[in-house]
């Protein structure tokens, strides 16, 4: 069954073709909403074609790690929820979650999009802690480019509420944003034969043979890489990859 | 006897704002968006389909499994911590309650229909907001059903007989308050859902059943009417 999807998938890409009707380097439509839970401090939709994902963020003061007494914290997480997925299941966590919620973690922190120095209000007692959780609604495939412009999107969209002799009232928002010196922003390269495509729906995400998550700031300045699927991929290969990569980082950033 | 107007100025019979819309998730079999004032709910219905593990399933019929789960930053204080809590445990069962009297799944032995209820913002109301997303989820997906099931909590703010309760409401302090969730089948007038938070005498339940079930027909028309609107749309 997947073998012959896949000759049919192939047989389309030597066309440079695919059988949505997309070019290989083309993504779906790709809309961002902003503000979309007034219970988060922020909150954003981001749909590619028919893939949809919810990230919402709350705030919380916390102690810092010891190892970082001058930082707020940052944490990243991710439900691959049954609502959005027929395959996907309930309960703990699995490894797809954890991979998704790491590897936006990682584009986030490695840009250092936010400025946690900044986050600190006692030295080693008290700082904000930032979490970001993404809840995917419908899962049409390509959720980790999704879910990572969905973060970004609810970090720029994040208003502090008010702090007030060591109680949070999360009744009423500051206008005081994060403070952000980067949006990074994350695009998946497919490897499908000798082919290389972006935004993969369900169908191209089962026949893959790699694919690289590629997060870059507006630098062009690579912030986290993150290679899956069973085959290997050539140095030539992840350099053409971070190319188109690259290219399509700019169009999405626009988006934001 | 102090609670003279509702915080929101909305008259005591009145719901909040309420906006629906059927086939919102398109891999699901079946699905909807229920708000009602700030409380969002998605549901996403899936199958019927086989019931893993084994032992849950049951030859003579088809079993109905509610899950309902609050996103992480749906809460109006802290995060709430992802994974099933006591209370998402009991609303999940309660809802599950409230929906199996009008589902029929005789056609379809030892396999599942499992009922997703996820909400991303809220404001009071949810287990009813969910189970009319559900209901509504349960219908698009084909599943056959002897009615839909509506849902709405009634009560009592200080000495005043009160529809559908937000946060402000619930928390309110200055007099008695009870809150009562009820979902009812529209067509029979029966029960499916009734639990209560608060204290009321027996008279002001009764007559509070009474404004609930005006309530939950408007709102039974205003389910069936997004459903409509959904196959409208597909058949254009």
């Amino acid at each position: 069954m997947t073998k012959e999807a896949k000759e049919i998938i192939i047989k389309y890409l030597k066309e440079n073709n695919r059988y949505d009707g997309r070019k290989l380097d083309q993504y779906r439509d790709i809309v961002i909403e902003y503000d979309i839970s007034k219970s988060a401090e922020g909150s954003a939709r981001v749909k590619i074609g028919d893939t949809e994902v919810l990230a919402g963020i709350k705030l919380a003061v916390e102690a810092p790690y010891p190892d970082t007494p001058e930082d707020g914290n940052l944490m990243v997480g991710a439900e691959l929820l049954p609502m959005s997925n027929p395959e996907f299941e309930g309960g703990p966590p699995g490894i797809d979650s954890i991979e998704l919620a790491r590897v936006v973690d990682r584009a986030i922190r490695e840009s250092k999009a936010i400025d946690t120095k900044k986050l600190c209000i006692k030295k080693g007692e008290k700082a904000w802690a930032v979490m970001i959780d993404i809840c995917p609604l419908n899962d049409s495939g390509n959720l980790f480019d999704a879910a990572a412009l969905a973060a970004v999107a609810a970090v720029k969209n994040t208003k502090f509420p008010e702090y007030k002799d060591g109680i949070i009232d999360y009744k009423k928002k500051t206008n005081q944003s994060l403070p952000i010196k980067k949006l990074p922003v994350s695009v998946t390269i497919i490897k499908i034969g000798d082919y290389y495509l972006v935004d993969p729906i369900n169908d191209e995400e089962k026949v893959i043979d790699a694919r690289l998550t590629v997060a870059l700031t507006e630098d062009n300045v690579i912030c986290a890489l993150q290679k899956g699927g069973d085959s290997p991929l050539s140095v030539d290969n992840v350099s053409k990859m971070i190319d188109i990569a690259a290219k399509k980082a700019a169009e999405l950033r626009k988006k934001l | 006897m102090t609670y003279k107007k509702r915080f929101d100025g909305r008259e005591y019979d009145e719901t909040r704002k309420i906006e629906v819309k059927a086939g919102v998730i398109k891999r699901a079999d079946g699905s909807a968006m229920f708000k009602i004032g700030n409380t969002v709910a998605y549901a996403a219905v899936y199958g019927p389909r086989e019931l893993y593990p084994r032992f849950m399933q049951d030859p003579e019929k088809g079993i109905l499994r509610c899950n309902y789960n609050m996103m992480p930053f749906s809460g109006s204080g802290e995060r709430v911590r992802p994974g099933p809590s006591r209370r998402a445990k009991e609303i999940s069962m309660v809802t599950e309650k409230a929906l199996l009297p009008v589902v029929d799944l005789g056609d379809f032995p030892n396999a599942v229909v499992d009922v997703f209820i996820e909400l991303p913002q809220t404001d009071a109301g949810t287990r009813c907001a969910g189970i009319c997303a559900a209901s509504i989820a349960l219908a698009d997906a084909g599943i056959q059903m002897k009615d839909m099931v509506s849902a709405v909590s009634v009560g009592k703010v200080d000495d005043k007989l009160v529809v559908d309760l937000n946060y402000e409401e619930e928390a309110y302090e200055e007099g008695p308050v009870a809150d009562i969730p009820i979902a009812m089948i529209p067509s029979t007038g029966e029960l499916t859902l009734l639990q209560m938070d608060g204290e009321i005498k027996k008279d002001e339940l009764l007559k509070a059943f009474e404004i609930g079930k005006k309530t939950l027909l408007r709102i039974n028309e205003i389910q069936k009417k997004a459903l409509k609107e959904k196959f409208k749309l597909e058949v254009e």
